[in-house]
C-alpha cells in the first residue's frame, strides 16, 4: 500500500487461506478496486460515538458479583500509528473466552463450564498518549472443527477504529511461548512469521502488579500516517 | 514507517459483544428522513452467513448490525448529502468468521441515476459490477444484498 510515496509494509493474511477451511466460500475471487491514494483513505473513519464506554468497562473481573475464575491478567500497551505516534481518544473493544476456554456466546457448544462470573466483554477509550489497559483474566485455548483436532490458542479478540478510514482493525492478540500458535491456521495465514510476532504480546513485569495479576504489553500499530496530528 | 498490526477474523463468537443498543439505528426510525436499509449477506454457493458483522457510516451516521440465521441484517441510516461531483453513499464494512480481513465497499442509492451514473468511484468499477453498489428499491425499505464470492459478487475496495 503506498502512502505519501513511502510504501507501508504490508503483513496482513490474504482472504483466501484454504488450510483456514471457512475462507473457501467466503474469500472474494475478484480483485479489490483500488481508488487514487488521496481519494478516501484519509479521510475521517467512522464516528461511533453512540457506543458507550463506561470506566467500568474496562475491568473484565468486575463485572459480575463474585470474582471470575482463572488466573488474573492485565492487558495494557499503546495505540500509534504506522508513523509510531500515539492515536488518542480512540475506541478498544475486546471480547474473549474464559479461563476454560468457553465463550458466553450463545453459539458456542464446546462443553467446557460457563463461568456465572465472567462476560468476556470489554471497552476502553486510549488515553492522551494512546495508551489503553484492561484486567480480566487469561482464556483457555478452545477446540473447533477446521480440521482433525484443532484447538485455538488463547487469545483476546480486539477491535479498533482509528482515526481514518483505513485505519480500522479488527485482530486477536496472543500470549507468548503458546505451543498451539504453530499449529492455528487463523494466526499462520499470515504470511510472514514477523507479522505473526506482532500479535503476541510480551510478558511485562512492570505492567505486573506484584501479589495480584501478571502484566501483559501488546502495542497496536494501525494504517496510515499521520494519524494524529503533531501537537507543538 | 512501522509495520500496522495484521488483521484476523472477527471469529464466529462475537455476537455476545459488539453489538449494542440500539446499534442498527444511526437515527431513530421514526425520524422523518429515516431510511430503512436491509440485505443479506450471502456466500460463494448462495448460502447466507449468519455469522457476520456490518457497519454502515457516513459523516455523523454510524450503524452496526449482526447478520442472524437468514443471512440477514438491517440498518436505518439516512441519505447522505452529496458531496462535490460524487453521489451520496454510505460506508460499508464486512466483518465476518472467514474473513481474515474485514472488507470495504459503499452503498449507494437508485433514485440517485444521474449523480451515480457520473460518480467517480463508480466510473472506476467496470460497467457490468456497478449494480453491485446500488441499492435497489422496494417499498418503504432499500434493499442491498452482499455476495461475498462468485457470481454477482459484490464490488469491494482496497482501502
Ligand atoms: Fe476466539
Amino acid at each position: 500500500m503506498l502512502v505519501k510515496g513511502v510504501t507501508e509494509v504490508d503483513s496482513d493474511p490474504p482472504y483466501l487461506y484454504p488450510d483456514y477451511r471457512s475462507t473457501v466460500l467466503r474469500a472474494p475471487v475478484r480483485e479489490p478496486v483500488r481508488l487514487p491514494e488521496g481519494w478516501f483513505h484519509h479521510l475521517p473513519g467512522p464516528v461511533y460515538g453512540r457506543i458507550p464506554v463506561r470506566p467500568e468497562d474496562a475491568d473484565l473481573t468486575r463485572q459480575h458479583k463474585g470474582e471470575p475464575l482463572g488466573e488474573r491478567i492485565i492487558i495494557t500497551g499503546r495505540i500509534l500509528d504506522s508513523d509510531g505516534r500515539p492515536v488518542r481518544d480512540t475506541l478498544v473493544e475486546v471480547w474473549q473466552a474464559n479461563a476454560s476456554g468457553r465463550y458466553v456466546d450463545v453459539s458456542d457448544d464446546h462443553p467446557a463450564p460457563l463461568d456465572p462470573n465472567f462476560t468476556g466483554a470489554g471497552r476502553c477509550l486510549t488515553d492522551g498518549e494512546g495508551h489503553y489497559r484492561f484486567v480480566t483474566v487469561k482464556p483457555g485455548a478452545y477446540p473447533w472443527r477446521n480440521q482433525e483436532n484443532a484447538w485455538r490458542p488463547a487469545h483476546v479478540h480486539f477491535s479498533l477504529f482509528g482515526p481514518t478510514l483505513s485505519s480500522r482493525l479488527v485482530t486477536q492478540m496472543y500470549f507468548p511461548g503458546d505451543p498451539l500458535m504453530h499449529h492455528d491456521p487463523i494466526l499462520t495465514s499470515i504470511p510472514d512469521p514477523r507479522g505473526r510476532e506482532l500479535l503476541v504480546a510480551k510478558l511485562d513485569l512492570e505492567a505486573t502488579v506484584p501479589e495480584w495479576a501478571l502484566g501483559y504489553r501488546w502495542d497496536i500499530v494501525l494504517r496510515g500516517r499521520g494519524a494524529t496530528p503533531v501537537e507543538t | 514507517m512501522t509495520t500496522p498490526t495484521p488483521s484476523q477474523t472477527v471469529g464466529p463468537f462475537f455476537g455476545f459483544a459488539m453489538p449494542f443498543a440500539d446499534d442498527s439505528n444511526a437515527l431513530p426510525p421514526h425520524a422523518h428522513d429515516a431510511l430503512r436499509i436491509e440485505g443479506q449477506v450471502l456466500d460463494g454457493e448462495g448460502a447466507p452467513v449468519s455469522d457476520a458483522l456490518l457497519e454502515a457510516w457516513h459523516g455523523e451516521l454510524f450503524a452496526r448490525s449482526r447478520t442472524d440465521e437468514e443471512g440477514a441484517f438491517h440498518f436505518t441510516v439516512r441519505k447522505p448529502a452529496a458531496e462535490h461531483r460524487s453521489a451520496p453513499y454510505l460506508n460499508l464494512t464486512v466483518f465476518a468468521r472467514g474473513l481474515l480481513r474485514h472488507l470495504s465497499t459503499r452503498i449507494y442509492f437508485p433514485d440517485e441515476g444521474d449523480a451515480n451514473r457520473s460518480d467517480p468511484v463508480l466510473q472506476l468499477v467496470e460497467p457490468e459490477r456497478r449494480q453491485t453498489l446500488i441499492a435497489q428499491a422496494g417499498g418503504d425499505t432499500l434493499h442491498f444484498d452482499v455476495r461475498l464470492q462468485g457470481d454477482g459478487e459484490t464490488v469491494f475496495f482496497a482501502v
